[in-house]
């Protein structure tokens, strides 16, 4: 008992480089061959119940689908024309922009080989590391949007601290208005998120879609990239007593079956 | 005792491993099922207090390492669920597997607790709903699902002694 009270202390104090921690990513990646050979056993029991899952679902999907698609094709064209009147401008105007994503990225699709067994620890192990490229503080996501960000790596794996963990935060904007913010881990369930810090004067509304705002400040710049979906807004609430208003949203990342990701890796790391 | 240790140790680390890349997304609310508690406390009941704890130290340093975590915290509340099964297995009748339910149930719920007032020291928290009906509860019933097997898989692999099924320990 002493031992790990010890363990958890000196864990807890030291620093990254500190040596439990090193010892930790020397059995990490001791272990990781066998998370892989594990993970592979499990995918396909896991993609059989996600298509099992799947079916029920499909006709109503379909349904949603393509109506979806018929609204996107519209606004497909007009989405182009903005674009490239937008780039016409900016040359004109001689306008000097942060890194885009993706534009400005290069990614590295990789597994997640496991899963912290609670539900405090919102962190996914992943089997790719500084051998491909990945550093800490790299973005993640899938081809649904944010998933959080690296926050540990070794040669051959990396921890991701997932966007519902208590400690991440994103400053993010309401793609339609504008309205800028920070997401958040909500305050009851765990995979639920809010976005907070919204003045009461902005203007939001159920359904708005939310993004990574991507802010730059002189040398500081936020480590995501601007324009990463994050997810669309479920609640909007405000009170007289409230300073910002109460904005739940869902992500459009399901957290809880993440099974494959991608670490976006800047093609111009800052130094 | 040392072959003892060398099975446990071995079941163990598959069982940590199985635990972080298997069972882990098997997801009942934001309960999982803990493999390694249950195992630990089978083998604890078989084979005592200091085997249990000495088992439970090693498997949640094992499973602290392989998922990330921090170093200890896992072990901590593993140690003790593998003493005080330990303890529970010497008042009992090996021959039986009812122990095995009782102790995998105070063992969830002791851990579920210590777990939630470890984290909360560290500064990560969790409401009382979610801890109770969203984690607990469906943790508590994946891992009595658990209890019958693993503890029979435990006898297989640590037989006791017809002297040791019949007898009973006094508590004083």
């Amino acid at each position: 008992m002493l031992v790990s009270i010890a363990l958890v202390t000196v864990y807890f104090r030291e620093s990254e480089g500190g040596t439990l921690h090193g010892a930790q990513r020397i059995g990490v990646s001791v272990a990781m061959p066998f998370e892989v050979a594990g993970e592979r056993v499990a995918r396909p029991f896991k993609d059989a119940y996600g298509w099992a899952a799947d079916l029920l679902g499909a006709k109503s999907e379909n349904e949603k689908l393509k109506r979806e698609n018929e609204a996107l094709r519209s606004e497909r064209i007009a989405n182009e024309t903005a674009a490239q009147e937008n780039a016409h401008l900016k040359e004109l105007l001689g306008y000097v922009d942060g890194p885009r994503f993706p534009e400005n990225y290069s990614s590295v699709i990789t597994r997640v080989v496991a899963r912290p067994p609670t539900a405090y620890d919102q962190e996914i192990l992943i089997a790719a590391g500084t051998s491909d490229g990945i550093q800490r503080n790299d973005p993640v996501v899938t081809k649904d949007g944010l998933v959080g960000l690296v926050t540990d790596v070794t040669s051959d794996s990396a921890k991701v601290t997932l966007l519902t963990d208590q400690s991440s935060a994103v400053s993010a904007m309401v793609l339609e208005s504008g309205a800028a913010g920070i997401v958040r881990h909500g305050p009851s369930d765990p995979s639920a998120l809010i976005l907070d810090r919204v003045g009461k004067d902005a203007f939001v509304e159920d359904g708005d879609l939310v993004i990574t705002a991507g802010w730059q400040s002189g040398q500081l710049e936020s480590l995501y990239p601007r324009g990463i979906p994050i997810g669309t807004v479920e609640s909007v609430g405000q009170q007289d007593v409230d300073l910002y208003k109460r904005i739940q949203i869902a992500p459009l990342v399901n957290f809880d079956s993440l099974s494959d990701v991608i670490v976006l890796i800047p093609m111009a790391r800052p130094k | 005792m040392t072959l003892d240790a060398l099975k446990a140790g071995v079941l163990l680390v598959f069982a940590a491993l199985v635990q972080v890349s298997i069972t882990s997304n098997i997801e009942v609310g934001s309960g999982h099922p803990d493999l390694l508690l249950v195992l630990v406390i089978a083998i604890a009941l078989l084979r005592g207090p200091a085997f249990g704890a000495a088992a439970g130290f090693w498997a949640g340093l094992v499973l602290d390492v392989v998922s990330f975590q921090t170093l200890g915290l896992t072990s901590l509340l593993l140690t003790l669920a593998g003493y005080f099964a330990g303890r529970l297995g010497e008042v009992t009748k090996k021959s039986s597997a009812h122990p095995a339910l009782l102790a995998v149930t105070i063992g969830t719920i002791g851990v579920g607790l210590g777990s939630a007032v470890l984290h909360f020291m560290l500064g990560e928290t969790l409401s009382a709903s979610e801890f109770f009906v969203g984690m607990l509860l469906p943790t508590l019933a994946l891992n009595l699902l658990l209890a019958y097997p693993l503890y029979g898989l435990c006898r297989r692999i640590f037989p006791v002694t017809p002297r040791e099924r019949r007898q009973v320990i006094p508590v004083v």
